[in-house]
């Protein structure tokens, strides 16, 4: 029976049941096997709990997000959560700083001598969580390994980029074409131990929509800040300290705990109650709530990512669709449509209650200067429906909606404000809103990108437009490029990715963003995308923790300070 | 007997039918029992307005294009700043609660009914099989029951669900929530049919007149239907009765949990999951109106089903 009972439990995790549900089950399952009656389970949860909050000489950091954690492989999803996580554990050639300036990290230091190469002088004496030493060689199989099939990183290191072992701490890169912001790129290139991977059979990045979890994606060897003690997919993931870290650690924390809790409720009464010393996010209607408490505060402000709606542009017939032979996202007109369907000042003030910035770019108007010389086309849904007309769909059309619930504020009432928006004028979403672990094996490049209709966020890490206009909205034709990587509608237009190729390569700031606002104006007047806004970024921490909050919306823990 | 009746009067069936009801020991002892009334009456009323939702409700909360996310979390009218045209208020979309609730209420029921209807046929077939053949037969499904009876409904329900999940990947919910729900719920509730059923008919396929119609040659499926089934399903009219709030409240748990039905088409229960996100920023009524609901329904389907476990009892008279 206990066999049985474990035998679900197992089966449940793999077909992905998220977070908190599984671990309703997995307890319920653990009372089975156990041969516990309920009542002594609870008997012994509270016990173990009142043990846990009793111990108040060790400090614990106990952190929630709405998220989950998946894999722990660096290269597997491109997310600023999952990258923020990871970078506690992994660390780059380089590093942002708390204004979000590049410092050194891996590298001591770096020159560039031409255009096109670079050198950089490794930290010596730099360990591995398990002991072995950080050499050009792991650079070298991390350079290899983040743009093989599988990464979803391709776009940090361009293709035809050479690295060279000049000595064990000194590599040579030999670039194709000038990049004077490829350091800005390697913040989340995070180096992995050559020897370590390739004897756990992790030489090969491991893709999001693995089926089974590769040894990398369970387990983590890095050089950096934190460890991990253990990790369970859905349910924990415990950070201790690494005592031989190379930099002299800012925190003072004993150990971290992550847990991943989805409902908001619940995860802001773990605050409340001090289960948890930090949320991301506060659900925004409970900003005001977790302020008026005598022991936990907010800590808020703009966040840098621009939340917007894709369409697919590539295919011949959509996938999700009732329209057959034909793809009406082809049809510009048809973009437009949705563009003017969308209410945002209502999505503003009902869903995001103020808290949003609707947005007109595909850029945070603090990325760009030029931001403020572009407008939405006004909410207009007469007008929409007249264009569908136009473009041969009096009566609308259906069509599917990929949509995360639990990776950015509201993400599933936006979307569900969408679907209604849309009824409006004529078009039928069947929404598909789940959990983003499922959203982003669904709908990203390894899986071939299967979606007609989505929603997104991005902030582009190198702050900077170049990688909006390579990574959402180059081209992705060319199978050699990794142009495109994350432009899950394949929205095309060669004149952009010639200016973002000039962009570049310039280097006088004036010239450069009046490129940008060249390619940026070209993909507006094709309605390649409709952006929403910019979410703003709401942390509930208890009034014990000293820490920062970095506009990227990372949560960095060697920055936190427990009273 | 057959041929007495029909020959008689239609009028004098009707009168002895209607006679017979009011003479009934279960009229008379439903009538003593006034909060089973109560209930009785409180059911009645709730399936009623259910059934008739589209014509009580004052918009479809189905419906995207009749919900304006202009008038989200709207309280209810007797508080300041609530709307006459939303008498429990809004939810976080929009939705007229009261419209939402009598929408819900349709689709809880019928979730709970086909999904014990479905365990009900599901156990009937497979008790009577169990009980009428013995042996080899009676060994191998009582054991399927024994291990299912050593799980939780919800923990089934939860695995029929997330297995169906994984299979459509990729398709919308929607489409097909309504029948896992039903099918999980079924899956998870024959046991206790099978069980009673199987100890009826052991006990009622020794007794005479099913050797008499094994004698005269009636094939065995037609012993089973005709003969047996009729006598031994009284003991689960209880067992439905109680079941039916027990799915129904199943329903609401799996919706709750996410693994339902899906906020564009919300079950009690899913109103009660966005309701619970709001719970802490004073929106109140989102979580309370479908709750109470929800408790009131169950509560009267349960207390009858109490009353007549007890009715039908003869030890307990």
């Amino acid at each position: 029976m206990r066999l049985y009972a474990r035998l679900i439990v197992s089966l449940i995790y793999k077909i992905g049941i998220e977070d908190w549900r599984a671990e309703i089950l997995s307890s319920l399952g653990a009372v089975y096997y156990g041969g516990l009656s309920m009542k002594r389970a609870m008997f012994a949860l509270a016990l173990a709990s009142a043990l846990l909050s009793g111990t108040a000489g060790a400090k614990t950091l106990r952190y929630a997000n709405q998220g989950d954690l998946k894999s722990l492989d660096p290269y597997t999803l491109n997310e600023t959560t999952t990258n923020a996580h990871i970078n506690n554990v992994y660390e780059g050639l380089v590093r942002r700083d708390r204004e979000l300036k590049i410092v050194p990290a891996l590298a001591e230091r770096w020159e560039n001598p031409e255009p096109t190469r670079w050198r950089f002088y490794l930290r010596k004496g730099v360990k591995f969580h398990n002991g072995e030493e950080f050499t050009a060689d792991d650079v070298l199989f991390s350079a290899d390994r983040i743009r093989q099939q599988g990464s979803n990183h391709t776009t940090r290191i361009p293709k035809d980029a050479k690295f060279v072992k000049v000595d064990d701490y000194t590599v040579d890169v030999i670039l194709g074409t000038p990049n004077p912001i490829l350091l800005n790129q390697w913040e989340y290139w995070m180096i992995v131990s050559k020897k370590w991977s390739e004897a756990n059979g992790s030489a090969a990045p491991t893709p999001p929509n693995a089926q089974t979890p590769s040894y990398i994606s369970l387990n983590a060897n890095g050089t950096g800040p934190f460890k991990i003690e253990s990790h369970q997919p859905g349910v924990k993931t415990v950070f201790k300290p690494n005592a031989a870290w190379w930099d002299k650690p800012s925190h003072n924390l004993d150990d971290v705990v992550f847990t991943p809790i989805s409902s908001d409720a619940t995860r802001v009464a773990a605050l409340l109650s001090g289960e948890v010393d930090i949320i991301e996010p506060v659900p925004i209607q409970d900003i005001q709530r977790v302020n008026s408490a005598a022991n936990t505060q907010v800590l808020s402000g703009p966040e840098l990512r621009t939340i917007y709606l894709g369409m697919d542009q590539t295919r011949d017939e959509l996938l999700e669709s009732n329209v057959k032979g034909k793809n009406p996202f082809k049809d510009k007109r048809v973009r437009e449509a949705f563009y003017k369907a969308i209410d945002i000042e209502t999505i503003k003030t009902r869903v995001m209650r103020g808290l949003s910035t609707p947005s007109a770019l595909m850029i945070a108007p603090e990325l760009f200067v030029f931001s403020k010389d572009f407008v939405r086309p006004k909410f207009d849904p007469d007008g929409a429906k007249k264009l569908l007309a136009e473009a041969g769909y009096p009566d609308g059309f259906e069509v599917g909606f990929d949509c995360p619930n639990d990776r950015y504020v509201n993400d599933g009432p936006i979307c569900q404000a969408i679907i209604g928006m849309l009824a409006r004028v004529g078009i039928k979403v069947n929404g598909l809103i789940q959990p983003k672990a499922q959203y982003f094996a669904k709908v990203l490049k390894p899986n071939g990108f299967k979606t007609s209709f989505y929603l997104l966020g991005w902030t582009p890490n190198t702050l900077d437009s170049h990688n909006v206009l390579y990574d959402i909205i180059g081209c992705r034709d060319d199978e050699k490029s990794a142009r495109g990587e994350t432009n899950l509608g394949g929205y095309c237009n060669k004149q952009v990715d010639a200016l973002a190729d000039q962009v570049l390569g310039e280097s006088d700031q004036a010239k450069r963003n009046q490129l940008i606002k060249q390619a940026f104006q070209l993909a507006v007047d094709d309605y390649a995308y409709i952006p929403l806004h910019q979410q703003a970024l709401a942390w509930g921490v208890s009034k014990s923790l000293k820490l920062t909050q970095r506009a990227d919306n990372a949560v960095v823990l060697n920055w936190i300070v427990k009273d | 007997m057959a041929q007495e009746k029909t020959s008689g009067q239609a009028n004098t069936v009707q009168e002895s039918l209607w006679s017979r009801f009011r003479n009934h020991d279960l009229t008379y002892q439903f009538l003593r029992s006034p909060i089973t009334v109560v209930a009785a009456v409180i059911c009645l009323v709730l399936i009623l307005s259910a059934i008739c939702a589209p014509w009580l409700a004052t918009m479809n909360p189905f419906d995207p294009k009749q919900v304006l996310l202009m008038d989200a979390n709207i309280p209810p009218v007797w508080i300041e700043g609530g709307d006459p045209r939303f008498v429990f208020g809004t939810d976080d979309q929009g939705r007229d609660l009261y419209s939402a609730i009598l929408y819900g209420l349709r689709v809880s029921l019928a979730i709970g009914a086909g999904g014990v209807a479905l365990a009900a046929a599901i156990g009937i077939t497979l008790g009577l099989m169990a009980g009428y053949f013995g042996g080899r037969t009676d060994a191998i499904i009582m054991r399927i029951a024994d291990v299912q009876l050593t799980f939780p409904a919800i923990l089934i329900a939860l695995l029929v669900n997330g297995i169906v999940q994984a299979l459509a990947k990729g398709s919308s919910r929607e489409t097909w929530a309504f029948g896992v729900l039903i099918l999980s719920i079924g899956l998870s509730f024959w046991v206790q049919y099978a069980r009673t059923i199987r100890g009826s008919t052991m006990i009622e396929k020794n007794k005479d007149y099913i050797h008499a119609a094994k004698l005269v040659g009636q094939p065995t499926v037609l012993i089973m239907l005709r003969h047996l089934l009729p006598n031994v399903i009284g003991p689960t009219l209880v067992i439905l009765t109680i079941n039916m709030g027990l799915a129904i409240i199943t329903e609401a748990t799996l919706s709750f949990l996410g693994v339902g039905l899906p906020p564009t088409q919300p079950s009690l229960g899913t109103l009660i999951s966005i309701g619970n996100k709001y719970l802490f920023s004073g929106d109140w009524w989102i979580v309370t109106f479908p709750g109470v609901t929800l408790a009131i329904f169950v509560l009267s389907i349960n207390l009858i089903g109490d009353w007549l476990r007890d009715a039908l009892n003869p030890r307990l008279q």
